[in-house]
């Protein structure tokens, strides 16, 4: 690792993202803010909303595509920790409605008050300060991946039982977050929130703050990411992907390594909920479904699993997809949907970005090839 | 007045005529005088006033204002239709002011209840006389005390004699004038009869002075309630083994595909659920065409439900898995993207609703074992999923399909060179255990909702289940369903079902980590791949 650790040596690639995402970012708000409403430029609130989703999304990917194309680890259950991070902000605007409740209590929220509950329960201690939610926001998730990581990495549980147990893992959440008397609002979840950092959620300015808060959060993503598959670090992982008794016999503790990068993509996919909740407006049990874990895999499948770029582009692809058929052919989109999944599989194991990698390197070769016979041709 | 009773009970029944009389005397204001009256016609013993008080009970006895005779009356539009209390003849209508209705207050109607209760001790049929006996048990009313002696020195029926008694047990422990013995007596006799109804009389006793009676009625109260955590627990082990048979029919299929060969079908909750709606249209045709046929529904459901999901199976072998041999991950994600389109489809045909799938006549009702209630219903089930399990079983180890089965499960290479066609023996043991989930379909159709999303609720139970048995192990299949569907039934009472399954759940992934490879593992290194 040259240039330390503060440093890490940027690479084109992470440094080229970010400056998109950052060049997003500023330019979206702006036409949004200030370009006036008449304009062919001007970008409704709307849809700063519907992006800033697709960007939420895309970092969820980036944290699927991270286990899933560096390591081998198919989980699914990273909508778990996207869930319980957006569960961990909802609790903090929960905390920020305030006495401006239905019931205008001034601690409890609405939801308790309905339960005739007396006091705030213990665990939602500390979410009115929005330190202590951030804080959750990344603990909570990564505490869930590193406990069940341990248990599974440990045991060399792999493969597709790694998969079923994560899968068995969010669907135990969604049960236990549907009840009341959890505490979290049970079927309803939490909504109705009011303001985040004493800004009113609904402005438009606070929109396109949370879409650059939400550009920036995915370009942080992906330089952390670059960073650790291009680091000595990513080496080992992709040599458990390919190879993990082989790694382990050379002397590598896999499972730490393992661990390690589960824990930090739950911790991403934490951080992906928390900006996801507010630009959505609520965070109910739903988030916990089998089916959200599996859709995140497919966005990287499709957009091509072990290139971190993929899965973004994935991720805005199918959820631009997803938008345009829902609005126009609401029963298709499962078909879709369900043939997407099946065609990616069958016929594009490498994804879009493998597409594209394939047919440059095939030019490339033509390239090599005729320059190799004209200088046979020449030589004569 | 209990010598009297009892000269009254040994002697045979007096004569109606001598009755009649004894009903007129209810007429009268005084709440007293109508008790009185009430205590001398149940010392008639006279099964044939038994209308007249049913009559009193709901306020459908009335007394004629011009002669005060005491009839029994039903309600018209304008007037009363009368007749008589003792013979049920018609005796004419009356205006409703022509009659004034017998008022009955709570105390009355208690002693009433209690007057009722005894005259059916001496009913000719045994089962109403002990139903009679469980009523003075209950009622516990003193007065009935020389009847239930009575009715006891008479009883033959064992049975019924033993109700008596604990009746009449019953009575005297709430008497406080009992000694010592009589009352240690009354503990024991009531004691054998168990139930909450009896720790509710004990429970008094437990603060006695008297010390041999506390010590006794403390014995009877554990010995009671010990029977009651059985019973409990018992129900409990029943009802998981019902659940467990059925986790048990929705894995079982999972044990062919995923087990033996090893692939991962996330679709297979849809093969079930194809199966519950092949139930659903085959009650549908039923319905509309033959109705008598009504009742064989599901035996006609079962092969077709088979081969549905089975030929579903195949085409998805054929179509997709069997490009994706040894590709497990990418198996697991088209497959599921299958299952959505399944569900769509059956969605876009038939609705998203629950469908009404019918229960034949055999599958409803319930009997009962001791203190355990069993429905029919979960019977058959259980049945259904030990039957289906040793044909499967059965088919593997006893026919040429099944040698050919586990011929290239074992070493796909070495029995292609023996001439098997491996890839036939895919797609129809693939289709086999897709069928199997078709059959599972038609049981669940009865205790389930018949949605699109039916399948969905079973597919992480079933992988749980396959994991924790042993995959390719049949046997830890059907252990594994049943033990796991016990023990979620004994943790609901104690933790609640979500907290149960959350439970189980963590309990399968330590589980995991002291048996990787589950509980009947297969030994050998071809696992590791």
């Amino acid at each position: 690792m040259q240039g330390g650790i503060l440093l890490p040596r940027l690479d084109r690639a992470g440094l080229l993202f970010g400056a998109v995402a950052l060049g997003l970012a500023i330019l979206i708000p702006v036409l949004n803010l200030l370009v006036p409403a008449d304009s062919a430029f001007h970008v409704p609130p709307h849809m700063v909303a519907l992006m800033g989703k697709y960007l939420c999304y895309a970092l969820l990917a980036l944290s699927v595509d991270l286990v899933w194309g560096y390591c081998g680890i198919l989980s699914l259950g990273h909508g778990a920790f996207f869930a319980l991070g957006g569960y961990a902000m909802g609790m903090y605007l929960m905390r920020q409605i305030g006495p401006r409740g239905m019931y205008g209590h001034p601690t409890l929220p609405d939801f308790m008050v309905f339960l005739n509950w007396q006091e705030l329960p213990w665990y939602w201690l500390g979410f009115d300060q929005f330190w202590f939610a951030a804080i959750m926001v990344l603990l909570v998730p990564g505490l869930l991946a590193g406990l069940l990581g341990w248990l599974a990495f440990r045991s060399r549980v792999t493969g597709v039982y790694l998969s079923i147990i994560t899968q068995a893992m969010t669907f135990a959440l969604l049960l236990a977050f549907f009840r009341n008397d959890m505490g979290f609002g049970g079927n309803n979840g939490l909504t109705d929130f009011k303001d985040i950092l004493g800004a009113s959620i609904q402005a438009d300015g606070t929109r396109s703050a949370l879409f650059a808060a939400s550009a920036i959060a995915l370009a942080l993503g992906f330089i952390l990411c670059r960073w650790i598959v291009r680091s000595k670090l990513g080496r080992v992982l992709v040599a458990i992907r390919d190879a993990e008794s082989r790694t382990r016999f050379l002397g590598y503790r896999v499972e730490h390594y393992k661990l390690l990068v589960f824990v930090t993509s739950a911790c991403m996919a934490g951080v992906a909920g928390a900006l996801y909740v507010p630009q959505v407006g609520i965070i109910n049990p739903g988030e916990f479904s089998p089916a959200n874990s599996i859709e995140a895999v497919i966005w990287v499948a499709v957009g091509g699993r072990g290139t971190l770029i993929g899965s973004v582009i994935g991720a805005v692809l199918v959820n631009f997809g997803k938008t345009l058929l829902t609005n126009a052919l609401p029963e298709i989109w499962l078909f879709a949907l369900g043939g997407l999944f099946i065609a990616v599989t069958l016929f594009l194991p490498r994804g879009i970005v493998g597409l594209w990698t394939d047919h440059r390197r095939r030019r490339r070769e033509k390239q090599a090839a005729a320059i190799a016979t004209q200088t046979v041709t020449e030589g004569q | 007045m209990l010598l009297l009773l009892l000269s009254l009970l040994v002697t045979p029944p007096v004569l109606a005529q001598a009755t009649g009389p004894l009903i007129d005397a209810l007429a009268t204001d005084d709440y007293a005088a109508k008790e009185q009256a009430l205590t001398a016609l149940t010392e008639t013993g006279d099964p044939a006033i038994v209308p007249a008080l049913k009559a009193l009970e709901s306020g459908q006895l009335y007394r004629r204002l011009a002669d005060d005779k005491v009839l029994i009356g039903q309600e018209q539009e304008e007037s009363i239709s009368l007749t008589d209390p003792l013979t049920g003849a018609a005796v004419g209508t009356e205006p409703a002011g022509n009659v004034e209705l017998i008022r009955v207050n709570n105390r009355l109607r208690r002693a009433i209840g209690a007057s009722l209760g005894a005259l059916t001790l001496r009913s000719p049929d045994a089962a109403v006389r002990r139903t009679a006996a469980e009523a003075v048990f209950v009622s516990r009313d003193a007065a009935a005390l020389p009847l239930v002696e009575a009715a006891l020195a008479a009883e033959q029926d064992i049975k019924v004699k033993r109700s008596l008694e604990q009746a009449r047990a019953a009575i005297l422990l709430a008497d406080d004038t009992l000694g010592t013995d009589d009352k240690l007596s009354a503990i024991a006799t009531i004691a054998d009869k168990g139930g909450q109804a009896v720790l509710a009389l004990l429970n008094p006793l437990l603060g006695s002075e008297d010390a041999a009676v506390a010590k006794a009625a403390t014995e009877a109260v554990r010995l009671i309630e010990n029977k009651l955590a059985w019973a409990a627990a018992a129900q409990n082990i029943i009802y998981g083994l019902s659940l467990g048979s059925v986790l048990l029919l929705a894995a079982i299929g999972l044990a062919v595909t995923f087990g033996v060969m090893g692939v991962i079908n996330m679709a297979h909750g849809e093969m079930v659920m194809l199966g519950a709606y092949t139930t659903y249209v085959v009650q549908d045709v039923i319905r509309t065409h033959v109705p008598g046929l009504f009742d064989w529904s599901l035996l006609i459901a079962l092969p077709l439900a088979f081969v549905v999901a089975g030929g579903v199976g195949i085409l998805i072998e054929r179509g997709i898995i069997r490009f994706l041999y040894g590709r497990p991950l990418e198996t697991l994600l088209a497959t599921w993207g299958l299952s959505l389109v399944l569900q769509q489809a059956v969605r876009s045909i038939f609705g998203p609703t629950n469908m009404e799938v019918g229960n034949p006549d055999w599958m409803a009702g319930a009997f009962q074992l001791g203190d355990i209630t069993i429905t029919f219903g979960r019977m058959w089930i259980f049945l259904f999923g030990l039957m289906v399990f040793a044909a499967l079983m059965l088919l593997l180890r006893r026919t040429p399909l099944g040698l050919q089965m586990r011929a290239v499960t074992q070493n796909r290479a070495m029995a292609r060179a023996m001439g098997i066609r491996t890839a036939r023996v895919d797609a129809l043991t693939f289709g086999l255990g897709s069928g199997i989930a078709g059959l599972a379909g038609v049981a669940l159709s009865q205790i389930d909702n018949v949605s699109p999303n039916l399948g969905q609720g079973y597919i992480i139970d079933s992988f749980m289940i396959v994991i924790f048995g042993g995959v390719g192990n049949l046997w830890g299949t059907l252990v594994g369903a049943l033990s796991l569907g016990v023990v979620n039934k004994l943790l609901e009472p104690l933790a609640g079902a979500v907290l149960g399954k959350i439970l189980v759940l963590v309990g399968i992934i330590l589980f995991i980590q002291a048996r990787p490879r589950g509980l009947f593992a297969l030994k050998g290194r071809a696992i590791e791949h």
